[in-house]
């Protein structure tokens, strides 16, 4: 079908395939096209993607098996009280599904992704993996030095391995890729909140996640695309409750759950469920003369967004939170915390008390990547939504 | 005869193993676990040595007349009625005894007759059940009891208009009580009474002499020495489920694990790789040539994916639990299960069946969500290796075995050979049995538990 | 993470000495208000201790609260309490006692209600849950919180880098925090007096841990390690008192040592050593003793463990310095035990199999604990591959009693000890 909500339908169903390329396929193209470039594989949450590109790598966010694979070998090496994405995760490894990736970083998130990490080495010790220390001092000169550091060895170990060395004009130019994503994505989230029914919480997830495996610059233009055609397409005006949906993602949602919440009435207006995509408020800035690297870390230091994994330095728990809901003027918020997730789990009662401050309704459940069932979610979410529009009523 | 004892207390059944010293078997038992574990262990046992009586009587009467050969299955089914009968005659004792309580005083009047009567009827009801060729829903006593039970006791309540869930709730107390009780199985006079069953008096002998009390006396000469014969228990060995609290002598308790690993490579002598699912745990073994475990792995804390979790969804259904695999095997495909937590089987069923999927679909899921769980078991523990044999009760399922041999195909080729056994349900009992075996040739004391007086071998 | 006060169970004269250190120091926090003596709460992997006490500031460890919570039976109320506020289950069951005992009146283990803290000393050492924890009592407390971000050894190597940037920290953050508490300025002098005694003990604890190479050990080097422990992990590092009780620990160690003696047990001394094992992985501490019992009635004796590395790591050379005072807190928490990736564990563990003669090793798995658990079963094939040793898995909790199920674990432990015999017999026994 020709007209914008064919642009629409298409650029969905390259989406789609994107997040469902679970073989990397596309990586396997990717590196066919680009003889020597290596394929860096990172856990979710943040990692600084324009450094990776401007040594000529593809980053490929990793986000798991979801629900279609079956856990054998991965299931083999957890406990059952452990989240469900490092068993995926092993389990697509040692059945070949990563083989395109020369290494994989493993961000600092939790206690599971870090000793994954160390897994990996144990597993795989001829493929390069890399731990990634966030910093948890916020002072330039001194977590931001760290951070400065460790980004230089992880040049260095890339660079060993066959990458472009580190040079500031490509990262500046990089970190000019991003910048562009970042705003087309920021102008999806305005969308999204001003017109919640033209942009879909299911369709901004496929589109946003579909940069897993993209360099910056080609989601950027996917995202663009989209949002013109989206614009245009006609759509039916809803009635339903806007909600954030929080759940400090690493483990993804199977798709299956975004939809429910959407079928009970429920207009996710904003989430988290791409993190590494948010963990930066705004433009990433390099002054002119500016050290890129520097500008690159100092945007994390100072611009960070709250996450569970972020320590809240001198701030209040809960605060941006409450901020976001009012922003995008939501009527409340949806915990959905991975089964077993400490930074979700443990960060979930003190959010709650900011809301209940604040006098923001919520409600929360938990899931794992593979639930197969929605029957409860359902019936929950639907309850909260007609909770939620009486409550709005009678205020 | 001297003999071995290996008994294997599980959470669903209890079994027990008579080797000879020779290490044949010569007798198995198996009985309902149930509160009082040294009650179903004794029950298990003696049904073992009822089972080695038999093996020694038919081969006994084998020597002695043609017409013994046929005689024998019947004269097994003869000892199981009058058994019954012994057993129904307990459970309506019982059953006075609990509406002389207080508890129902104000029902004894209304029940007492009927309930005498819902006995006689079970009763007269026996001989069809123990009919030679006769297909019993299950051998134990419990389970023919409570549906003899539950039938009379429908008809005639709603025949007299009585309470019948009173009539059932005064049943399960008597049946807790029965089967809790140390039974005393004198096994002579029992026999003796079967074999007067079913010993040949009108029918002619094969030679065309008139029937006579030749033929019968001969019968019942033969059944008395094989009764006086004495069975000596020389040494024990005990297994099973939740070990710390087994009733039998801590130096004679060995390890599940062990035993198991050693029953299996004793059927399978090529056995590197055990699986055992039982009713509560899931085990992974690997043992060497000798049978020796090397190393192994129990499923964790819940007990998801083991047998009982079949049970809950048999249960969910409305299902006998061996009716499962037959009906997982008529799917067409297999829905994609992901949860194997036996609390939330209930909900998942339910919401599948009312999303309109097909039921053997979803049993094929089930089974597969199952299997899946055990394949990373069996890698936790070093993976599978040639052969592998599949014990437990979840063994006899056939679709468990199915795809259970489809994964093994796809993740560790085609080079693998799958022993699964009809009697795997004895391999624990068995295992047990060969470690006390080498206590005997070692020389080691051997304890026997309180349940086994060592006396003058005639058996309980 | 840690180390239970001492009990009746041991009654060594050094368990004795500890018993009376801890009363002491629970005397001087009750005290505290009274006497204007600032408290600090912090966590034992990554304490500082040594910079507290010369700054006259009192430590509170909420760890050990959380512990001796379950030792008293109280963990399981706490653990409700947090849960109907809101916790979920999923998550540590330490954090969880320790809110549930603040909810019912911060009640310390020697009956008397624990000051409420001055600061929050986060050390971010090894365990990412340290950092929830803290935020979680930062919204209780309302004080103010010192950060000290420990950064991750996962090549098991600390670099310039990592030391520089702990040693920035304390510095310009942590020490000036702590000085505006004790209204003070640090004393050099006083901070290097207490790493030399610190240095000491630590020498004599090496010693203690090194005997359990004799046949049979004199020591029991985790449940028994765990009261060894006790008075470095804890409040006592760089104290007079820690020096005198390593020393004294270490003369009764090596006397036992020279009279061919096992190690003192709940039931007495231990005889007829059979196994010898090293465990990963924390203790149970709701059925610390029924869980000993475990392995005391089979004749195992853990001859290493790494639990008892949490609150530092001696025994690969590390001590502290008082020539480079910060350099060594940094060094310090850079090496506990739970800071280290997973292969360098997985070396210390194998190291630790082979200098000791171990027969087997056990991993006790603890749903409480990531830091520790996430990835232990790959470490227990390793192990097993590269030492030939077998090993057993074992799952229970910190302080949560429904995750210890007594006849699970038994059953487990049971079958291990028996699959040890068989295998020494080389045959079906």
């Amino acid at each position: 079908m020709a007209g914008p909500l064919g642009d629409c339908e298409a650029r969905l169903a390259r989406a789609r395939a994107l997040v469902e390329d679970r073989r990397l396929d596309t990586v396997r193209a990717w590196k066919a096209g680009h003889p020597g470039g290596l394929a860096i594989g990172h856990m979710p949450v943040y990692v600084p993607r324009p450094m990776l590109e401007a040594q000529g790598c593809l980053a490929v966010a990793l986000f798991g098996g979801g629900d279609q694979v079956d856990i054998i070998r991965g299931d083999s090496y957890f406990q059952s009280y452990i989240c469900h994405i490092p068993r995926s995760t092993i389990e697509l490894a040692l059945t070949g599904d990563l083989e395109p990736l020369d290494g994989v970083l493993f961000p600092s998130i939790c206690d599971v992704i870090r000793n994954l990490g160390g897994m990996w080495k144990l597993l795989f010790p001829d493929r390069y993996s890399d731990y990634l220390d966030l910093p948890q001092d916020f002072d330039p000169e001194v977590g931001g030095a760290f951070y400065v550091r460790e980004l230089g060895r992880i040049a260095g170990e890339l660079e060993r391995r066959g990458a472009r060395p580190l040079e500031p004009g490509a990262l500046r130019e990089a970190i000019a890729r991003e910048n562009r994503r970042r705003a087309a994505l920021e102008a999806m989230d305005a969308l999204r909140a001003r017109e919640p029914w033209r942009v879909r919480a299911s369709e901004a997830y496929l589109i946003a996640r579909a940069g897993a495996a993209l360099p910056a610059q080609e989601h950027a233009t996917l995202l663009e695309e989209f949002l013109a055609a989206a614009a245009l397409r006609e759509v039916r005006y809803r009635d339903n409750v806007r909600v954030v949906l929080v759940g400090a993602f690493c483990e993804q949602p199977p798709f299956e759950l975004v939809l429910t919440l959407e079928r009970a009435g429920c207009d996710i207006i904003h989430d988290d469920l791409q993190l590494g995509l948010r963990a930066i408020d705004g433009e990433i800035r390099v002054p002119e003369g500016a050290d890129p690297l520097e500008a690159l870390a100092r945007a994390y230091l100072e611009q960070g967004t709250a996450m569970a994994s972020r320590y809240i330095g001198e701030g209040e728990k809960g605060v941006a939170l409450v901020r976001r809901v009012c922003d995008a003027a939501a009527d409340g918020v949806v915990f959905a915390a991975a089964s077993f997730c400490d930074p979700a789990l443990l960060d979930q009662p003190m959010l709650e008390r900011a809301l209940e401050g604040a006098g923001i309704p919520f409600t929360s459940f938990k899931f794992a990547e593979n639930t197969g069932q929605f029957q409860v979610i359902r019936e929950q979410a639907g309850a909260f939504s007609d909770a939620v529009k009486l409550w709005g009523k009678e205020s | 005869m001297r003999c071995v004892v290996g008994i294997d207390l599980g959470s669903t059944t209890t079994k027990a193993v008579l080797l000879d010293e020779s290490g044949g078997t010569v007798g198995r038992g198996i009985t309902n676990s149930r509160s009082n574990y040294e009650v179903a262990s004794a029950v298990a046992r003696d049904e073992a040595l009822t089972a080695a009586r038999f093996h020694r009587l038919e081969r006994a009467l084998g020597a002695t007349g043609r017409e013994a050969p046929a005689l024998g299955p019947a004269l097994r089914e003869a000892f199981r009625l009058e058994l019954h009968l012994d057993q129904i005659e307990g459970l309506g004792e019982e059953i006075a005894r609990q509406l002389a309580t207080p508890l129902y005083a104000q029902h004894a009047r209304e029940l007492g007759r009927p309930l005498a009567e819902v006995m006689d009827l079970a009763r007269a009801e026996a001989p069809g059940l123990f009919r030679d060729g006769a297909e019993r829903r299950s051998d134990f006593f419990r389970d023919l009891a409570g549906a003899a039970f539950l039938s009379g006791a429908e008809r005639i309540a709603r025949r007299d208009g009585l309470p019948f869930e009173r009539m059932l709730g005064i049943f399960d107390r008597a049946i807790l009580e029965v089967e809790a009780r140390p039974a005393h199985r004198d096994f002579g006079r029992l026999l003796h009474r079967a074999a007067s069953r079913v010993a040949p008096t009108t029918t002619p002998a094969a030679d065309g002499r008139p029937p006579g009390n030749g033929a019968r006396g001969r019968l019942l000469e033969e059944v008395a020495r094989a009764a006086a014969e004495p069975i000596l228990e020389v040494a024990f060995v005990g297994t099973g489920y939740g070990r710390s609290t087994l009733p039998f002598p801590r130096e004679a308790v060995r390890s599940e694990i062990l035993c198991h690993g050693r029953g299996a490579h004793r059927v399978f002598p090529g056995t590197r790789t055990v699986l055992d699912i039982g009713g509560q745990d899931t085990k992974a073994i690997q043992v060497d040539a000798q049978g020796v475990v090397s190393t192994f792995q129990m499923n964790d804390r819940c007990a998801a994916g083991c047998g009982r979790y079949l049970g809950y969804i048999a249960d969910e259904l409305n299902l006998g639990l061996h009716e499962l695999g037959p009906l997982a095997l008529k799917a067409r495909r297999s829905v994609k299960v992901n949860s194997t937590c036996t609390v939330f089987a209930g909900a998942e069923l339910r919401e599948r069946l009312a999303l309109g999927q097909d039921r053997s679909d979803i049993l094929a899921g089930l089974h597969r969500a199952i299997m899946l769980r055990a394949m990373s078991l069996l890698a936790r523990s070093g993976g599978v290796s040639d052969e592998f044999t599949f014990t437990g009760g979840v063994s006899k399922n056939v679709m468990a075995t199915r795809v259970l041999r489809e994964l093994v195909v796809q993740h560790y080729g085609e080079g693998i050979t799958l022993n699964a056994h009809p009697d795997s349900i004895y391999m624990g009992a068995l295992g047990a049995a060969l470690y006390a075996l080498d206590d005997v040739r070692e020389g080691r004391p051997s304890v026997l538990p309180t349940f086994m007086p060592r006396e003058d071998g005639r058996g309980g | 993470m840690t180390t239970p006060l001492a009990t009746a169970a041991v009654k060594d004269a050094s368990q004795q000495r500890q018993k009376r250190m801890i009363a002491e120091h629970f005397e001087r926090l009750a005290a505290a208000r009274d006497e204007g003596r600032k408290v600090v709460y912090t966590f034992v992997p990554g304490n500082l201790t040594e910079l507290l006490g010369a700054l006259g500031l009192l430590p509170v460890l909420p760890e050990i609260n959380a512990l001796q919570s379950g030792m008293r039976n109280r963990s399981a109320a706490y653990i409700a309490e947090a849960e109907r506020a809101g916790h979920s289950e999923d998550v540590c069951t330490y954090v969880k006692c320790d809110i549930g005992m603040l909810k019912s009146g911060n009640i310390g283990p020697t009956g008397t209600r624990l000051p409420d803290p001055d600061l929050l000393l986060l050390s971010y050492t090894g365990c990412f849950t340290f950092m929830k924890w803290f935020e979680l009592l930062r919204q209780e407390y309302r004080c103010p919180v010192a950060m000290l971000h420990v950064p991750y050894q996962s090549d098991g190597v600390i670099t310039e880098s990592m030391r520089s940037y702990v040693v920035e920290q304390l510095r310009r953050r942590v020490v000036p925090a702590l000085e505006r508490l004790a209204g003070r300025p640090l004393d050099m002098d006083e901070l290097a007096a207490r790493l030399a005694r610190s240095r000491r003990a630590e020498e004599d604890l090496v010693a203690v841990w090194e005997s359990a190479r004799h046949r049979p050990s004199p020591i029991d080097g985790y449940f028994g390690g765990v009261y060894y422990v006790g008075p470095i992990f804890s409040s006592f590092r760089g104290t007079g008192d820690a020096e005198a009780y390593y020393r004294e620990l270490r003369s009764e160690v090596e006397s036992r040592m020279a009279r061919g003696e096992g190690p003192t047990t709940p039931d007495g001394p231990a005889t007829g050593e059979r196994y010898r094992l090293v465990v990963e992985g924390p203790p149970n501490w709701t059925s610390f003793n029924e869980f000993w019992r475990m392995f005391i009635r089979e004749g195992a004796t853990v001859v290493a463990s790494t639990y008892t590395r949490v609150g530092g790591l001696y025994d690969t050379g590390f001590r502290h310095d008082p020539a480079r005072p910060l350099e060594s807190l940094a060094d310090y928490c850079l090496g506990c035990y739970t800071n280290l990736g997973l292969p360098t564990r997985t070396d210390l563990i194998e190291r630790y199999i082979r200098d000791y003669q171990a027969d087997g090793f056990v991993i006790n798995s603890v749903k409480s604990c990531n830091s520790f658990s996430a990835g232990q079963l790959l470490v227990l094939r390793e192990l097993e591959r590269r030492t030939g040793v077998p090993g057993a898995f074992i799952e229970s909790d910190l302080v949560d009693p429904r995750y210890f199920g007594k006849a699970n674990i038994e059953n487990r432990l049971q079958s291990y000890f028996q699959m040890l015999e068989a295998r020494r017999r080389g045959g079906p026994s």
